[in-house]
């Protein structure tokens, strides 16, 4: 499974507005470039990301050849309730990514 | 002559307060330690912010992976860096002193060197291969150990004579271009090459994750990289040629913190 980081915050007050910061370690090869002797390099990269908080999305994305290698997605969203921020990465083979973040809200 | 007297006065001063380290090759520095620039103060600020900021910046992903491995148990003695080691904290400040003449191994290591040597003497396992990833991630996490101390390594007695060859390569010129590093790097960093500022080639941010490549890579890789920019043909990497030039480039950076793993374009 690629390696993964995840910054969001442990704590957070109701209504605040929060960052959240993604990495994952993955090649996002394009498909359009040769190896040292001319065969294609097959595609291979990550398509979706999306992020539910509290079991409801509250952010996703399509990744698409352009985007480079390793992939950093920064957003933000509203502390609303106590509960897990999952992480998921979905690459082109269906293969899913997960990770979890508790955030406690007061 | 006036300022040419000043320095042969500064060398016997510096000689005379014990700076002998530093002047034992009797080379002065083409840049001066004011003018000092790392990479960093060549690249976007963007560029900079993804390197400072430790969450954001790429190669903290080998740095965890080196974590990992630090900790697993390798080769026949069944032994991990941690085992020996302890915590990666305790090699705070190695990376600034290398690369170090071994005086058992009689040859210049470098810090791949020096992790290659420890698997095959300690951990009696197989070698790792140059820039292969579990060397990467290893490397970069006991070099992001010392980040923010300045560069020193030693150059006087065994390491001299490494230290000549390195010297010698830097200034020679080579390739179809017949350009030497001395030429973009001590005569003309800060003018522009193409789209891109020249920089003074400091090598204090190794292994970096350098944009161009989309992954982390070593020094040697870089350095291979500048012996194809000039068209001549480069050494392999972990090459005696490239230890010593990379042992010359330490001594050139004096003092300048380490940042790794830096961020570059």
């Amino acid at each position: 499974m690629p390696a993964t980081r995840i910054v969001a915050p442990a704590k957070a007050r109701k209504g605040e507005v929060i960052e959240i910061k993604t990495l994952i370690n993955h090649p996002q090869e394009t498909g359009f470039r040769r190896d040292n002797v001319g065969r294609a390099i097959p595609r291979d990269i990550i398509t979706r990301f999306t992020c539910t908080y509290a079991g409801e999305e509250v952010f996703r994305m399509d990744l698409f050849t352009g985007v480079a290698a390793n992939p950093f997605v920064a957003f933000t969203t509203i502390a609303t309730e106590t509960g897990d921020l999952v992480f998921e990465w979905t690459d082109q083979h269906g293969t899913v990514t997960r990770e979890q973040a508790r955030i406690v809200v007061t | 002559m006036t300022s040419r007297r000043r320095q042969r006065f500064a060398v016997l001063a510096g000689l005379a307060l014990g700076l002998a380290p530093l002047l034992v090759a009797g080379q002065e520095r083409a840049i001066a330690p004011s003018d000092l620039r790392s990479g960093r103060e060549f690249v976007s600020p963007e560029t900079q912010a993804q390197q400072d900021d430790l969450t954001v910046n790429p190669g903290m992903l080998w740095v965890e992976q080196g974590e990992k491995l630090w900790r697993e148990a390798a080769g026949e003695a069944g032994q991990s860096c941690a085992a020996c080691h302890g915590e990666p904290s305790r090699l705070k400040g190695v990376a600034a002193r290398y690369p170090v003449y071994d005086a058992k191994l009689g040859r210049l290591l470098n810090l791949e060197g020096r992790i290659q040597h420890c698997r095959a003497e300690r951990q009696k396992a197989d070698p790792l291969a140059y820039e292969s990833q579990p060397l990467l991630a290893l490397t970069a996490l006991v070099a992001h150990q010392s980040r923010g101390l300045p560069m020193s390594v030693a150059v006087d007695g065994p390491a001299q004579p490494f230290f000549e060859t390195g010297r010698a390569l830097y200034h020679e010129r080579q390739g179809q271009l017949d350009l030497s590093c001395t030429q973009c790097h001590d005569e003309s960093w800060g003018k522009r090459l193409r789209a891109e500022r020249i920089s003074q080639g400091h090598a204090n941010g190794f292994p970096i994750y350098r944009l161009e490549w989309q992954t982390l890579g070593s020094l040697h890789r870089r350095l291979r990289a500048c012996f194809q920019g000039v068209r001549a043909e480069p050494p392999a990497s972990g090459a005696p040629e490239l230890l010593a030039l990379e042992l010359y480039l330490a001594w050139r950076a004096h003092g300048l913190p380490i940042e790794t793993p830096a961020v570059r374009r």
